[in-house]
């Protein structure tokens, strides 16, 4: 997890060993901003008023960081490739409506089939978005917007003013976000696999690395002979498979799943995607950081109720946050442009 | 998106045929163009909606259609311009809603109104000098700002106003927002609109700089090289959508008669989606205003009449999407078609070779294009 792609212009000082130089490239990843305002966000709020960390504060803060996680973990998937996905909130609010639909519809379902079919759906709505980006050679954010419309419009005429409450749902279902182990809840364990099993398959596998060459370089990338179009889709289809499970947690966690749930979400979870150090015009980036973002973005909210802080700040720190992480990482850019022109110099 | 570039083949540049249509000339360019096709389209569903529904033609019909699309139709012009350079500015809907909590809050404060007008406004001017700068100046991609700045702007709102509603504006102020032109049904405030419009459209069509702003959207290297000032001309942009996004806030604020932190939310996907079905490319570059005015007053018309149907909102925002991916998609569609015309008119007019040397040369080019 600490290689980035943009960390390869360190790569042969590192040869030459040094615990100062180890240090300071650690220093260089993108996650490390992110992570150290998480820290100080989290200690700062601790000393002004304890129970933040208490046993039921910590379940409350994963339990509302885990959706965003596992989203933020598809859409940095999308924008590695320099896409963007608006699309996951109609998605996840279609899933999650479908959940309820099913277990009130049959009654004794295996949970298991209802979360492989809520993936399975959101599969499809990703597949339909991938096709367009990828057969029309249109931006996604045109096409996800299109969507965006279109799948809360299916959502709106399906579930009309219908809503399903917790208790249509078997209480097994309800249990995976009350009970916990070693004080994790059971659906952030879920996140959490989640970031793993991504985040290794994009460090260590061809078509993980494939993705962030095209969203370095797509032109490029083609000539090299990847093949564009199938990354692209796949990535698009990840993401509607994780927004998939997205929604079948989100009808676990809250109590009423209906027309306008998740509307809106698109929005933090590209701001948890940028503000974890995924470049918004791609190549560069890891889900780490995109989950790490999501924990950030969601713990500002309790943050800011547990120091009293009014409730209304929110959104405007969210929309700061987004404008220091791209400034930050602009800086950075800037930074590494002209070591690589020092050390190009050098060479020849 | 560069990927438009690598699939140029060689072929495309090499030879011109006389079988190959020219670019349009004169009246044809003016009567065939993608705005005029816009134009009959809104023309034919207007004729459709006289003959087809009920209570359709009538001056209520065009007050009320006005009056709900006239924010969309404002903000969409300086939209134009946005996107024609190449660049988006998703935060237009915060700025209306930061300026209508403003004006809430400034009017409760007992201030008086022409004060809390002025005031609102360079709010919006500020706000969207605060875009230009970020996207100009510093040089961040706007996609990436405007995104940080929807959620800022929405967020301040929300800190002017909270979850109040100030709704005791000056009852001839509100009135004067929703009245008429006499029996024609056309509401007052038209005329403003008609203005702005003009103003954009002459900036856009027949001044250096709006010119200079297709040029931008092609190549921003060789339009710095010709000599246009890039930074100057994005940053004037931004402050010109800010302020004219102001103005649908206080207009949006006086015509429902409240001020509220989530005024307007949610248009920027409604504009962006009207400018792109009036056929400027996302691309940049390509655009006009005559055709972006026809496809905000078609999505209008669709919305309204389905509305007068009784079809719920739900498939209005059915259509507004499906609308959105149709118009962007179709154009590739029609690329793609005309391409393989062209390759195989330039086939056929090839004098056939024997030789297998000759063939290998373009065989790349056709294959790289699948």
């Amino acid at each position: 997890m600490t290689t980035t792609p943009t960390s390869t212009p360190a790569a042969p000082e590192r040869e030459a060993g040094g615990g100062a130089r180890l240090l300071g490239s650690l220093l260089r990843l993108r996650e490390v901003p992110v992570t150290l305002a998480l820290i100080v966000l989290v200690v700062v709020t601790y000393l002004a008023n304890p129970l933040f960390l208490g046993a039921q504060g910590v379940k409350d803060l994963l339990l509302n960081a885990t959706i965003v996680i596992i989203l933020a973990v598809g859409q940095a998937l999308v924008i590695i490739t320099r896409n963007v996905d608006l699309s996951v909130g109609s998605i996840l609010g279609l899933v999650a409506f479908s959940t309820g639909t099913l277990f009130a519809t049959f009654p004794g379902i295996p949970i298991i089939v209802v979360f492989l079919a809520g993936m399975a759906l959101g599969a499809l709505l990703g597949a339909v978005n991938g096709l367009l980006v990828t057969v029309a050679k249109v931006p996604a954010l045109v096409i996800t917007l299109g969507t965006l419309y279109i799948y809360r419009g299916l959502n709106n005429a399906w579930a009309g003013g219908k809503q399903y409450f917790a208790g249509d749902r078997p209480d097994a279902f309800g249990s995976l976000s009350v009970d916990t182990v070693l004080g994790f809840p059971l659906i952030t364990l879920i996140a959490i696999v989640v970031v793993v099993v991504v985040a290794v398959y994009m460090v260590g596998t061809r078509p993980g690395r494939d993705l962030y060459a095209i969203g370095s370089d797509p032109a490029a990338a083609e000539l090299f002979g990847i093949p564009v179009s199938r990354r692209v889709f796949l990535a698009f289809l990840t993401n509607g498979v994780l927004a998939g499970l997205a929604g079948v947690l989100y009808a676990s966690r809250f109590n009423s799943v209906g027309a306008t749930t998740g509307s809106g979400l698109e929005l933090d979870v590209v701001a948890a995607a940028v503000v974890g150090g995924v470049a918004i015009f791609g190549g560069s980036g890891s889900v780490v950081g995109a989950a790490i973002g999501a924990v950030l973005l969601t713990t500002i909210t309790s943050a800011l109720t547990a120091l009293r802080v009014d409730k209304f700040w929110q959104q405007a720190i969210v929309g700061a946050l987004i404008l220091a992480a791209i400034i930050i990482d602009r800086i950075a850019g800037l930074r590494t442009a002209k070591k690589l022109r020092v050390s190009e110099a050098r060479d020849v | 998106m560069s990927n438009t570039v690598t699939t140029t083949p060689a072929l495309d540049t090499s030879k011109t045929l006389a079988a190959e249509p020219r670019g349009r000339t004169g009246a044809a360019r003016l009567l065939l163009g993608r705005d005029a096709v816009m134009i009959y389209a809104l023309l034919a569903f207007v004729l459709y909606g006289m003959i087809a529904i009920p209570r359709f033609a009538s001056p209520v019909t065009v007050g009320f259609l006005l009056l709900d699309v006239i924010p969309v139709l404002l903000i969409a012009l300086p939209m134009t311009l946005i996107i024609i350079t190449g660049e988006i500015d998703l935060s237009v809907a915060s700025i209306a809603g930061l300026t209508s909590a403003l004006m809430g809050v400034l009017w409760a404060a007992g201030l008086d109104i022409g004060t809390v007008l002025a005031i609102s406004l360079l709010a919006g001017v500020a706000a969207g000098a605060f875009n230009g700068f970020l996207v100009a100046v510093v040089g961040l991609p706007s996609l990436a700002v405007t995104i940080g700045t929807l959620a800022l702007f929405r967020g301040l709102a929300l800190v002017v106003i909270g979850d109040n509603a100030v709704a005791n504006f000056p009852p001839e102020l509100t009135a004067f927002f929703t009245s008429k032109l006499g029996g024609t049904g056309i509401p007052t405030v038209m005329i403003g609109v008609v203005l702005v419009a003009l103003f954009f459209g002459v900036l856009l069509h027949f001044t250096p700089f709006g010119r200079g702003l297709y040029a931008l959207g092609f190549s921003k290297e060789a339009a710095t090289f010709v000599g246009i000032k890039v930074a100057r001309a994005k940053f004037w942009l931004y402050v010109g959508s800010g302020s004219v996004s102001a103005l649908a806030g206080i207009y949006w604020t006086l015509r429902y008669s409240s001020a509220r932190s989530d005024n307007a939310s949610g248009l920027e996907l409604t504009v962006i989606a009207a400018v792109l079905l009036g056929g400027v490319s996302i691309f940049g570059g390509k655009g006009s205003i005559p055709g972006v005015i026809a496809g905000v007053l078609l999505i209008g018309t669709i919305n309204f009449a389905l509305r007068l149907g009784r079809v719920s909102d739900v498939v209005l925002i059915i259509v507004t999407g499906t609308l959105l991916i149709a118009s962007v998609v179709a154009p590739s569609v029609f690329e793609a078609i005309k391409r393989w015309q062209h390759n195989r008119r330039l086939r056929r007019s090839l004098p056939q070779v024997p030789a297998s040397g000759e063939t290998n040369a373009t065989a790349p080019g056709v294959q790289e294009r699948k």
